[in-house]
């Protein structure tokens, strides 16, 4: 056998490759398939990794569900992608419950479980979707660390997590009954110092809002009443990674549904949010 | 912090990290996440704001702080004090990254062990010293041995329990030694260990002054890194066949081996032999060969009717290619696994009808005695070596041989319910029937 020049799979091509076999198998299994879109570091990534599992292209639609109350500068950064990478995207709104003024004032679960979890419910039943595409990680808390690459939500968008599929060896539940729909997450094994090193490496766009301004940024993106910004002089990329080597604050403390209640994650998540 | 600021000294300089992922299997209630929680403590690897929120958790329960609910998110698990999921979490030391797998040790959550167990690259074996060896002890050490997990370095925890006592040590070692010995598995350590009070995970004190090997931390970096398989014969099971634009591209992950632009390749089971004019990436640097682990493209000299599932090898030196198979198999599922029963076979991205040919050798995982042989089923949590027949010939390998192409599982209805790996088939030529 010829020997190669010594080269192996660097960390960041080992993550990478990963989740490209993922969304191929997803692209594969399912015909009815959507991608969920926040505009925030991590889905932007995996519309990235998408781009790269299928040569440039991105064959599967995006779903953005817009809550009304995003910050106006991520809606400004999707359009513009949308054009210059040319992406089908359907955005869904919860229009029942924001004429009838939904908003964080009613309970921030509340609002999460109407203008989230129930805009997707009512798109993915619109547009006949059999599965779903997210950019969750293992790391950014307890729920997500328990999930699988490949998971299923019943009829009532519910998620087992008492009961999940066994999943080992890149062998995924393709095979499901109907009126279930099954999540994909294909960064689940990245950390969020693992996705900005990707993004450095990449030069991959992201949303303004993550660098410092007269001395915040945003770590973390959703809406605009529930999502806080730390204090960091991060202006940069760069700074951002050496900023996440020294931190010991958690990437979430800033979104203020986490903190609604010890298990909030675990009862949102149950219900079907992402 | 003093780990963590080495680490960070490293990956400033632009060193590549090498990622280890470890599981910790066991016995329920043997203290599993108690270890890892406290690995987690004792490394400053907890966020900010957790250990209160645990501590604040713990006190309205009226619980004593428990480690393990670091790890244990779920209401119920923290409820009952079982871990009823794997959890993974990320941590390093100054010579590497590691995701930590904490896997249930609860036999009705077998199949979330396998889950866990299934990707890593090592294990720990948890016991407890007062219960001593107990039955997922033996099938958890078992099922490593299935997986193809080579590497276990066994932690005998709760030490403070048992005084520090040599001899306890000593007879839960030896009982446990042999049992693994059956297996043909030899433990790199055995760890005498309180996670709860934190002797010899992170730091020694003088509770085990008889005992002079790793503490848990030192045992990690122990261990050997995975090797690469690039000396192996190429594999590139194909994924998908893509026409996005005017290229035809045949997309699929390198197993084993390397590929390289112009060399001649047979896809099997299929037989069509053709030559790589180039190997297609996205926004990557170009590069004329593509390494194991990666997902890739090729395009042919000459057009081809590719399919999923076909397998990508050197002309001259393919996988095996046949209908029979005899495996070990291990089965999850509640319904049994039954002898003359139709299934779903699937090995990389092959999928095939199968029928069980022959049930030999059960054996029940928690004791290895058998259960019989020339049996018509296999239940829950039992092992079994089988006979399959395949409704159609699919390329494989002996799992001894290339792991990725010499294993599979097998999907009764919509359930994946179990796994299985290769000792022969019926183009082997060292078997007779």
């Amino acid at each position: 056998m010829n020997v190669i020049p010594a080269a192996e799979l660097d960390y960041l091509d080992a993550l990478e490759s990963q989740s490209i076999y993922i969304l191929r198998e997803a692209f594969k299994k399912f015909k009815r398939i959507a991608m969920l879109w926040s505009i925030g570091k991590d889905s932007t990534v995996l519309l990235w990794l998408a781009r790269k599992a299928f040569f440039g292209h991105c064959p599967i639609p995006l779903v953005h569900i817009d809550t009304t109350l995003k910050i106006p500068e991520m809606i400004e950064f999707r359009d513009r992608l949308v054009t210059e990478w040319n992406l089908r995207l359907i955005v869904g709104k919860n229009e029942e419950a924001l004429a009838a003024g939904m908003g964080p004032d009613k309970g921030r679960i509340t609002c999460c479980n109407a203008l989230k979890t129930e805009a997707l419910q009512q798109l993915m039943a619109r547009e006949q979707f059999t599965a779903l595409i997210l950019g969750i990680r293992r790391d950014e808390e307890g729920t997500r660390a328990k999930e699988r690459y490949f998971s299923p939500r019943d009829r009532n968008f519910e998620w087992n997590y008492k009961d999940q599929p066994p999943e080992f060896w890149d062998q995924f539940k393709t095979d499901f009954d109907k009126d279930t729909h099954i999540r994909v997450h294909p960064l689940l094994h990245w950390s969020e110092i693992d996705v900005w090193r990707y993004i450095r490496r990449e030069n991959i766009p992201v949303v303004g809002l993550y660098f410092s301004r007269d001395g915040e940024r945003y770590r973390s993106l959703g809406c605009a009443p529930c999502t806080g910004r730390i204090k960091s002089d991060a202006a940069t990329v760069d700074d951002i990674i050496e900023e996440l080597y020294n931190t010991t604050t958690s990437e979430r403390a800033v979104r203020a549904q986490d903190q609604e209640d010890t298990y909030a994650m675990q009862k949102l998540r149950a219900k079907g949010y992402m | 912090m003093a780990i963590q600021n080495l680490v960070i000294d490293g990956l400033k300089a632009g060193a590549r990290r090498e990622t280890m992922n470890i599981v910790i299997v066991g016995h329920v209630d043997h203290g599993k996440s108690t270890l890892v929680g406290r690995l987690f403590y004792d490394t400053g690897s907890i966020p900010d704001g957790k250990y209160e929120a645990v501590a604040r958790v713990c006190q309205d329960t009226g619980k004593p702080f428990e480690f393990a609910f670091l790890l244990d998110a779920l209401e119920e698990e923290r409820d009952q004090g079982v871990t009823i999921d794997t959890s993974r979490v990320f941590f390093s030391t100054d010579k590497r990254d590691y995701v930590i797998i904490d896997a249930p040790g609860h036999k009705e959550f077998l199949k979330n062990m396998v889950t866990g167990a299934a990707s890593a690259d090592a294990a720990l074996l948890l016991i407890d010293a007062e219960e001593g060896v107990q039955e997922q002890t033996r099938r958890h050490g078992h099922l490593l041995k299935l997986l193809g997990i080579r590497q276990v370095t066994v932690v005998i925890n709760k030490m403070d329990l048992v005084d520090y006592s040599r001899g306890v040590f000593e007879r839960v070692r030896s009982e446990y030694a042999e049992f693994l010995s059956r297996l043909d598995v030899m433990p790199t350590y055995f760890i005498p260990v309180s996670a709860r009070e934190g002797v010899n995970v992170a730091a020694r004190n003088g509770s085990t002054s008889w005992y002079d090997g790793p503490t848990v931390l030192e045992s990690l970096d122990m261990f050997e890194a995975t090797r690469l398989k690039q000396d192996k014969p190429l594999r590139m099971p194909v994924q998908d066949v893509y026409k996005f634009d005017k290229r035809r591209i045949i997309a699929g992950r390198v197993e084993s081996g390397i590929l390289r632009v112009g060399d001649r390749v047979l896809f099997s089971p299929s037989r069509h032999e053709g030559v790589v004019k180039s190997i297609e990436r996205w926004n990557s640097p170009l590069r004329d060969f593509a390494l194991p682990g990666e997902s890739i493209g090729l395009t042919l000299t000459e057009q081809l009717f590719i399919e999923r599932g076909d397998v990508v090898s050197h002309a001259d030196n393919p996988p095996n290619v046949g209908a029979t198979i005899a495996a070990n198999v291990f089965w999850l599922g509640n319904r049994h696994l039954r002898s003359g029963g139709k299934y779903v076979l699937k090995l990389a991205t092959q999928e095939v009808e199968c029928r069980v040919a022959a049930i030999t050798d059960v054996v029940d995982t928690a004791t290895l005695n058998a259960v019989g042989s020339e049996a018509v089923e296999v239940a829950k949590n039992e092992i079994a070596s089988v006979v399959i027949d395949l409704a159609k010939p699919i390329a494989f390998d002996r799992f001894t041989d290339i792991v990725e192409m010499g294993r599979f599982v097998i999907v009764d209805e919509y359930e994946l319910s179990g796994g299985g790996t290769i000792l022969w088939s019926d183009a082997a030529s060292n078997y007779v029937i």
